[in-house]
């Protein structure tokens, strides 16, 4: 276990990875087609094992003005979980779950803030709990925070995290659609000796 | 025409005046922009945690860390001709994007990457002329070394000079 890297295992478990982020993933867009009663379909999630100056470019370059929910992971295994969407598409799933009530502009307002926090509490909390059930790991989130800013500098935190491990950042991307295409990642960032664990829960040799 | 270079996450470049030098979207990180004011070669780095020597396997990029990334800078700058004791810094970022109740390492990066690089600056006897840092929001800062004009944009927030 002691050679066990972020390099290691992307080239090692890329179809694993996207397994478990088709399920995360897919599990998090049923609970979020029943929040807002709607059929919601996804692509599917690509892994990607990136340098630190391609983040920025991932999600329409550093400056695109995202809505970050980012939250702890304990329990047998331990990091951190982040989901982003796309400033337009965070309007248009608040809009939805609000029935049509939220304001118009392109500002936050608390209340619209507070219902994003919701959906990214959810949506996580679905991703964790397929991948708890798949590994028969305990997983538990944190309360979620939020933040409404550049892409860049959301991003910068869960790229610090990966930077004290190596120097790329391993991420599950996934794309879904109600009517409109929104544009959501999921970001998942176990620890390196989390990753042994749920590779080895798996029945996965680990290097 | 004057160009403008851009430096990346971890990341660091150098550019001569009329030139300049951006980094785009910075959170948690700290862009560092140093010029020499007589030869106007500057040059910024981005880096992202403080300290090189806390992390177990030291193969990385030395752009990541303060200490390295601004020992690298000055050292690329003083080959283009700069001079260190000329050397003068304007930085910014190092920013709480979000804020938990627990206080870990991680969390606190964003302080922990300002106290860093104003340790090195300060080892380097490089005087800080201004900055922007702290606070919860991201930044995409400019730099001219022809002026030392340090331009910082956010969201939902006026552009300003420093």
């Amino acid at each position: 276990m002691g050679g066990i890297s972020l390099e290691k295992v992307s080239e090692h478990y890329t179809d694993l990875l996207r397994e478990l982020g088709n399920i995360g993933a897919g599990n998090a867009m049923t609970a979020l087609s029943q929040m807002l009663q709607c059929k919601v379909d996804m692509k599917v999630p690509q892994v990607k094992l990136l340098e630190f100056s391609e983040v920025g470019e991932l999600m329409g370059g550093e400056e695109q003005i995202m809505v970050g929910v980012y939250l702890g992971v304990e329990g047998d295994i331990s990091g951190s979980m982040m989901f982003l969407v796309e400033q337009a598409s965070a309007k248009h799933l608040i809009n939805k779950i609000m029935m049509g009530m939220a304001p118009e502009g392109e500002e936050f307002t608390e209340m619209e803030l507070s219902a994003m926090k919701e959906i990214g509490n959810i949506i996580t909390g679905a991703y964790l709990n397929s991948l708890s059930t798949l590994t028969n790991l305990k997983i538990f989130p944190t309360p979620p925070e939020l933040t409404v800013d550049m892409a860049g500098a959301i991003l910068s935190v869960p790229a610090i995290q990966f930077g004290i491990i190596g120097d790329n950042i391993l991420l599950i991307q996934s794309q879904f659609y109600d009517e409109v295409k929104i544009d959501g990642y999921f970001i998942l960032i176990p620890e390196l000796e989390s990753y042994a664990k749920i590779l080895s829960s798996l029945g996965m040799p680990v290097m | 025409m004057s160009e403008i270079i851009k430096v990346g996450m971890a990341d660091l470049k150098t550019c001569v005046s009329p030139n300049g030098v951006t980094t785009l979207g910075l959170g948690s990180c700290v862009g560092i922009a140093l010029r020499d004011p007589v030869t106007k070669i500057g040059g910024m780095a981005h880096i992202m945690l403080p300290d090189s020597t806390m992390i177990r396997n030291s193969q990385q990029n030395i752009a990541k860390f303060a200490d390295t990334g601004i020992e690298e800078l000055v050292n690329q700058m003083e080959r283009l001709g700069a001079k260190r004791s000329r050397l003068e810094a304007k930085i910014a970022g190092g920013a709480t994007m979000f804020k938990f109740s627990s206080s870990s390492d991680t969390v606190m990066v964003g302080e922990r990457n300002v106290e860093a690089t104003k340790k090195k600056l300060s080892q380097l006897r490089i005087p800080i002329l201004a900055e922007d840092t702290g606070a919860n929001y991201g930044r995409t800062v400019t730099y001219f070394p022809e002026t030392g004009e340090f331009f910082i944009r956010a969201v939902g927030r006026a552009e300003k000079v420093i």
